[in-house]
């Protein structure tokens, strides 16, 4: 197993960024080609991440602080995102997805890494040349009861976009916009001056995202933007969102927990584990022929909201917890749960790339995957 | 048109409760309302279900479907005030409850009808350890020693399957996993082996493959125990795994109720049909998903008729002006389909196309 | 995409259909206008209103209340007795030692004392909310800083340091007494304010507005102060009260205010020799000061439930 090894020492030593890059891509490109479709992957990447890592440090002491560790929340990363496509992030609680939201959002300092808006590194931005980028990249909340400043009306929360960034709307102009926006994602325009709690979950959302369409955004991250709302009302925001999409060609990076929503709305999906991508490719790759155990087991554990399903379905229960981001298990993280686990997955770790046995072969198993063993194999059960 | 009282039994997997007697606990009619400066907040308005031991009833609904509330209702938590119950009966084995004087209530609550919630960290108390937690429910119900009662700790920790039980009793509650405290709080209802439990929400806080294991682990315990089990949730998923039989809730009432494979596949209630259609499924990939157009009613002005009207594509003039009762649904012949009822004027329309 | 087109025309309906207030409507409900409506039904916060309102008055117009100079003396009244039953007339509360009405003191006190109390809890208001929400947003450096040195005024007897600092002084004005007053009191303040922005910089608003590009300025003013206030409306609200018994205490002590001024404090103090022949001089304006104490703390209790999210 040669060629294992060789790719092993490729992570370890943290190869120059370049070749990093040239790897990803051309990777990327491969899984094009093997997908069926890929509608949104054409031309050049909108936004580039590349050996993403952000590393909260823990500290004792009170005067003089010392650093004794850190949460290695999110540990090297690399994805892209196509104009007008959606990717979707999924992983469980601590697995440091919403921390890549906030480092895409520039909330959070990354440690290491880049992100380049088409070609610029926003991660060595600061001042007059962010705030132009944040133009193009804006966000959606998971909470739209705490998303929104509960001391302001609709008006003022939506038209303070258009304070910050007063070039995007004269001042005459700016309440008609406002009420152009409420249009736009289903709500009464006449409603301008209400507060947020005169709302409902679902209203609050569309208020979110009329907030997060204001400024003509590319990208709008999305954090888990319908978990908090009512099965009923999640799928009028989906739609929404998916109106929006194509009405105003953005592009989404939509990260949630729940995977059958992420299936419904993505291109493409990236599965992360404890701070790392375990595997990225189309939604048919990913849902149809996983190859890395832990999205085999997370697709498994989903409970289909279909009773004679459950019968026919394989469940492949994990045994044990997510282990601390402070101190990741060595080699493959995700090791301490899979039932595949060798010795090799604790020595070496397992990079992210199409597996050697399905190199070059025309099949949707043949897409990158972080697994010494990788092997296909539909837990889903499509229909 | 038979109008059911009482939610007729569904096929249970075992006979009814140990003396014969029918089901375990059975509300009836219950309403729940709340005084608030905006009004009076109607949040159950009639609900009539049952459960028998070793069945799993799943409660379906969504935030300010009354689901919740009838929970507290039947355990006897709910703020009374602003809370009042105005009529209905909850009978436990025959008896109601709501008569009951606060000392016997308080004897039936822990040992006879458990509840697990959705936020174990917070039902935990932070300084005590897990093991004390645990084991006071043997001091003080049934006068156990100190030692005593931290053995039965360990023996309920193994049997909620915490692994090294014996090393992990006298740590914190923050010490574990989110999925290691919901055990933890199964554990605690499991305790006095109670006839019911009432679980609400117990696996919308952790993650999916932690809520998988969780849930079998119920299941499991419920057929061991032969216990009653109502289970609380938004999540048509869960439901589909564990349930024997389906009631789901809006506006405070029920609209359906239905054995679970039956609702999956032929839902008698436009409302049911709506939430079916607005879940995207993980092994299909849908193309536009059907939206129940507009909101959950506000539970202080609930709309004439049937509440379900402003958003239902069906609605006709009758559904706004009376309230469908919950009928008897049947077959086209009109043979009676066990355990079935859907509470639409236009229940045959909607099952039988 | 037809179908999307016509989901968004039943999405469009949808707020009139089942908005939470359709009938009165657009019209706005802030937590402030709910908090009034809240207040507003509270009988506590009616009558302590009523009665700070009555204060007010009190100090603004005295001249409303009697025609009497609290500093006109005249011996022939030399320690009369109050006459109960000429309610609000000069003699109705007796004389003190100089002859002087205690009912004009008791009046044309309020002002003095009023004012030093208002005085001071404006100060630290301002003082303490700049400095809890300077530590408390940046944190770091600044925040061990800012705290340690509220920690350190913390650490001073409150009555204990304003004497030090009044004694100090050769003046005993009213400005003396305030500035002695806010010195030592903005730490209370500081520590209510850090701690409430601490909850509030970490809302998804203030990230939802950082994320927008929002400067600090902009990100402390408009979302963190109106969110963080609450709490400290509420505190300085029952301070007030405080500030109008430490001034008391401190006149009492004779290093507060002093004669000429008019104040309940320096009539307690003079009073107190009279203790034994004729209690109610010092009696009258104590109950003023416990009346007024009173007063603030049950409006600041009564504003303390009306903002409390948590119970509505």
């Amino acid at each position: 197993m040669a060629e294992f090894k060789k790719s092993g020492e490729a992570v370890a030593d943290a190869t120059p960024r370049t070749t990093g890059v040239d790897k990803v891509d051309a990777a990327t490109e491969t899984a094009a080609v093997a997908a069926v479709e890929k509608p949104a992957g054409r031309g050049e990447p909108i936004l580039q991440v590349r050996n993403l890592v952000k590393h909260f440090p823990l500290t004792q002491g009170i005067l003089f602080k010392k650093q004794v560790g850190a949460v290695k929340a999110v540990d090297g990363i690399s994805f892209d995102l196509y104009q007008g496509e959606t990717l979707g992030i999924v992983g469980e609680s601590g697995c440091g997805k919403s921390t890549v939201a906030k480092l895409l959002m520039t909330l959070e300092t990354a440690t290491a890494g880049e992100v380049f808006f088409k070609g610029q590194d926003i991660t060595k931005l600061s001042g007059r040349a962010l705030k132009a980028v944040r133009r193009n990249i804006q966000m959606v909340f998971q909470d739209p009861y705490t998303s929104l400043n509960p001391r302001m009306t609709v008006g003022d929360i939506i038209g303070e976009t258009f304070e910050i960034h007063p070039e995007v709307a004269p001042k005459g102009e700016r309440r008609r916009k406002v009420q152009d926006l409420l249009d736009v994602v289903g709500l009464n325009p006449e409603y301008i001056n209400r507060y947020p709690h005169q709302f409902s979950g679902g209203q609050r959302q569309r208020i979110g995202i009329a907030r997060g369409l204001a400024l003509n955004p590319e990208i709008i991250i999305c954090d888990e933007p319908v978990s908090a709302l009512d099965v009923s009302v999640q799928a009028q925001v989906i739609n929404l969102m998916e109106k929006l999409q194509d009405e105003f060609n953005l592009s989404y990076l939509f990260i949630a927990h729940d995977l059958s929503i992420v299936r419904h709305i993505s291109d493409r999906v990236g599965v992360m584990y404890l701070g790392k991508m375990a595997e990225i490719g189309t939604d048919e790759q990913i849902y149809d022929h996983p190859t890395h155990p832990y999205t085999q087991a997370l697709l498994s554990a989903v409970p289909v909201p279909d009773p004679s399903a459950r019968e026919g379905r394989e469940r492949i229960i994990l045994t044990g917890d997510v282990p601390s981001p402070a101190n990741p298990p060595s080699g493959c993280r995700f090791r301490t749960r899979c039932w595949k686990a060798e010795a090799k997955c604790a020595e070496e770790v397992p990079l992210l790339a199409v597996p050697e046995r399905f190199k070059g072969q025309d099949t949707p198993a043949a897409h990158e995957s972080a697994c010494h063993f990788a092997e296909e194999k539909d837990v889903v059960g499509a229909v | 048109m038979t109008i059911i009282d009482t939610t007729a039994d569904a096929p249970a997997p075992k006979g009814p409760a140990d003396d014969g007697s029918g089901p375990l606990l059975d509300v009836r009619d219950l309403h729940v309302e709340f005084k608030t400066r905006d009004g009076i907040v109607k949040a159950v308005n009639g609900v009539n279900y049952n459960v028998s031991a070793g069945e799993t009833l799943a409660v379906l609904g969504e935030s300010g479907s009354g689901k919740s509330v009838t929970a507290q209702a039947i355990m006897g938590i709910l703020d009374m005030p602003p809370g009042r119950i105005p009529q209905g009966e909850i009978l436990f084995r025959g008896q109601d409850m709501l008569k009951m004087s606060y000392e016997e209530r308080r004897k039936i609550r822990g040992r006879k009808i458990a509840m697990i919630f959705q936020d174990a960290l917070s039902s935990l108390n932070p300084v005590l350890s897990v093991g004390y937690q645990l084991g006071e429910m043997f001091r003080v119900h049934q006068g156990l020693s100190k030692k005593d009662a931290k053995a039965k700790a360990i023996d309920l920790m193994d049997r909620v399957r915490i692994p090294a039980a014996k090393e992990r009793v006298n740590d914190y509650p923050h010490m574990f996993s989110g999925g290691m405290r919901q055990r933890i709080m199964i554990a605690m209802a499991l305790a006095l082996e109670p006839d019911l439990i009432i679980a609400d929400e117990p696996t919308t806080a952790l993650d999916v493959t932690v809520q998988a294991q969780v849930m079998d682990l119920l299941a499991e315990l419920q057929t061991e125990y032969n216990m009653g089990l109502i289970l609380i949730t938004h999540d048509l998923g869960v439901v589909a795994d564990v349930a024997d039989k389906i009631a789901v809730m809006y506006a405070g009432r029920i609209v359906e109720t239905a054995p679970v494979h039956e609702l999956y596949s032929r839902p008698a209630h436009p409302y049911t049909r709506g939430l079916l259609d607005s879940i995207p499924r993980l092994d299909q990939k849908g193309q536009e998903l059907y939206a129940i157009k507009g909101l959950p009613p506000n539970l202080t002005r609930i709309p004439p008729g049937c509440a379900f009207n402003p958003r239902c594509p069906k609605a006709q003039d009758i559904c706004r002006t009376d309230i469908p009762a919950l009928v008897q649904v049947t077959e086209r012949d009109g043979s009676a389909l066990p355990g079935r009822g859907s509470a639409c004027h236009f229940w045959k329309e909607q099952i039988h196309g | 995409m037809p179908e999307a087109l016509t989901v968004k025309d039943e999405k469009a309906t949808e707020p009139t259909a089942a908005a939470p207030a359709p009938e009165k409507a657009a019209k706005p409900r802030s937590l402030w206008s709910d908090a009034w409506h809240d207040l507003r039904r509270n009988p506590l916060f009616v009558a302590s209103a009523v009665l700070i309102a009555l204060l007010l008055t009190m100090a603004f117009f005295p001249g409303l209340f009697t025609s009497a100079d609290p500093r006109y003396a005249n011996l022939d009244y030399y320690l009369q007795k109050p006459k109960w039953g000429n309610v609000f007339d000069k003699d109705w509360l007796g004389y003190d030692v100089q002859g002087r009405s205690i009912y004009a003191r008791v009046i044309y006190g309020a002002r003095a004392s009023i004012a030093v109390a208002v005085a001071v809890t404006a100060i630290v208001t301002l003082l303490g909310t700049v400095v809890g929400m300077l530590a408390g947003y940046f944190g770091g450096w600044i925040d061990t800083l800012l705290s340690r040195i509220t920690d350190i005024f913390f650490g001073v007897p409150f009555i204990l340091g304003a004497m030090v600092v009044l004694t100090s002084f050769e003046v005993r004005a009213l400005y003396v007494v305030i500035l002695a007053l806010a010195f030592l009191g903005w730490t209370q303040i500081a520590r209510v304010a850090r701690g409430s922005v601490l909850t509030i910089k970490n809302a998804d608003y203030v990230q939802a507005a950082k994320a927008l590009g929002a400067s600090t300025p902009r990100i402390l003013l408009k979302h963190i102060v109106p969110n963080a206030i609450a709490p400290v409306i509420v505190v300085a609200t029952i301070a007030l009260g405080g500030y109008i018994s430490a001034e008391a205490t401190l006149s009492f002590l004779g290093i507060g205010l002093a004669e000429p001024t008019v104040s309940w404090g320096v009539d307690i103090s003079s009073g107190q020799e009279q203790l034994r022949n004729q209690p109610s001089i010092l009696m009258i304006p104590s109950f003023m000061v416990s009346v007024t104490v009173l007063a603030f703390i049950m409006l600041g209790d009564a504003v303390r439930n009306a903002l409390d999210p948590k119970l509505r």
